[in-house]
């Protein structure tokens, strides 16, 4: 049986036909050839697949892609700004936050999801979010560390738009 | 892995999902957040014929809260809980697995899957929470403490829908907490607290949640509670945790609970 499915990624819009039992990590690298999101364990422990759905972190492993038609997904690959690293991923190279590489891209779009919902985070709630992805390289300090760094340059930027626009 | 192949249905309304479990009889799943689904089909556990997808059935999601109630529609993610606002419900949900677990794990599944340590399920039995369900001949109503009957395994019929849980208010003076060798991983034991009504749920010590009547012993301390707590179960070693053990993790959260639901 073939499915249907209308997904919209980083922005642009891609009409599949795919088996239902494909999951979006696998519609992602195989269908779309976004490689950038990588895959692991296939059972939700690893977190490497991590994607946003809706702005919100999810395991593209535990989902299937016919499930979020008409969701907002975003990758890694969305990141980067005409080429450059953006401020998160610009912070992970700063402090390390990455040896092997193979967590970063879950690491970065957990970051990413979690930031934009709880921007006041402290360093011991990202401690405690980063928990969810596996990272055998860093010893987690230094991913904390870039994550906590770049929240607190994100605080400091809004604080000098809001001064500003008061003067 | 990759998961078997299957059919892909989706509903649209509640009674168009119970239509679709009838037409398609005892090889039909229901897939909401996928969280305990997803992995088990992955890991080809479960081979589901059928999937009915009821992801896109809007009238499932959402909290209501009205007076001396809260009803929380079936597809209402565990994320949305916790950040609600609703006490010892919203309180508990850091304890469910991780945050990207959270943001697509939803609390009628949690409930239909029936994993005897799952947070929700402690929560029901603790509260009694009434377990809204739709079938082919109409809505029913299901009792928390009527719902587990053994491990996996529910009052909820092959052919119906979990369509909402409703908690009474939940007292301010309750909590739940639980330990697990790492953090997110299934709880090896977890302990709820409802300290007015005087009761005690247990995860991790049986087939279903465990209630224990504070009867046996009010008046006295948290600790001499959570020592008869743990005193009046039956263990049994198993594989890596000893009856010993689990028994002294019994004690230890139990007397946690009691703590953090009498500091708020």
């Amino acid at each position: 049986m073939i499915q249907l499915v209308e997904l919209s990624v980083n922005g642009e819009r891609h009409d599949l036909a795919i088996e239902p039992r494909r999951t979006l990590v696998d519609v992602l690298r195989h269908d779309l050839r976004l490689t950038g999101t990588h895959v692991g364990c296939e059972h939700g422990i690893c977190g490497a697949c991590t994607v946003l759905v809706d702005g919100q972190p999810a395991r593209a492993c535990l989902l299937f892609a016919a499930q979020v038609e008409g969701a907002d997904i975003r990758t890694v690959e969305s990141l980067s700004e005409g080429g450059a690293l953006n401020d998160l991923q610009q912070c992970f190279s700063e402090h390390h936050g990455l040896q092997c590489g193979f967590c970063t891209p879950g690491m970065l779009m957990l970051a990413e999801g979690y930031l934009a919902d709880e921007p006041d985070a402290t360093k011991e709630e990202i401690r405690e979010v980063v928990a969810s992805n596996l990272c055998r390289c860093t010893g987690y300090q230094t991913i904390v560390e870039a994550i906590d760094d770049c929240a607190s340059r994100r605080r400091a930027a809004l604080q000098d738009r809001l001064d500003r626009s008061a003067s | 892995m990759k998961p078997a192949a299957f059919e892909y249905h989706r509903a649209r309304t509640p009674a168009g999902a119970v239509g679709l479990l009838t037409e398609l009889g005892d090889d039909a799943k229901i897939i909401a957040g996928g969280q305990s689904l997803v992995a088990m089909m992955n890991f080809r556990l479960a081979r589901p014929e059928h999937l009915v997808d009821i992801t896109h059935v809007d009238s499932l999601r959402g909290i209501a809260v009205s007076e001396g109630e809260i009803r929380i529609g079936a597809l209402t993610t565990h994320r949305e809980v916790e950040k609600a606002g609703l006490g010892v419900l919203s309180a508990a949900m850091r304890w469910v697995g991780h945050l990207p677990i959270r943001t697509r794990g939803t609390v009628g599944g949690s409930i239909a899957h029936a994993d005897a340590t799952a947070e929700w399920c402690l929560l029901a039995v603790l509260f009694d929470a009434r377990i809204v369900v739709e079938g082919p001949s109409g809505v029913r109503e299901i009792r928390a403490s009527e719902f587990f009957l053994g491990p996996f395994t529910t009052a909820l019929g092959p052919d119906e829908l979990i369509t909402a849980l409703v908690f009474p208010s939940p007292p301010p003076r309750a909590a739940l907490t639980e330990y697990a060798d790492r953090r997110g991983d299934f709880a090896l034991v977890a302990a709820a607290v409802d300290l007015d009504a005087d009761r005690v749920v247990l995860g991790g010590v049986g087939a279903v949640p465990t209630l224990v009547s504070g009867k046996w012993c009010s008046g006295t301390t948290y600790r001499a509670r959570a020592a008869a707590a743990a005193g009046s179960l039956e263990l049994r070693d198993e594989p890596g945790i000893s009856a010993h053990y689990r028994r002294g993790l019994v004690r230890t959260l139990v007397e946690r609970a009691y703590e953090e639901a009498a500091n708020g």
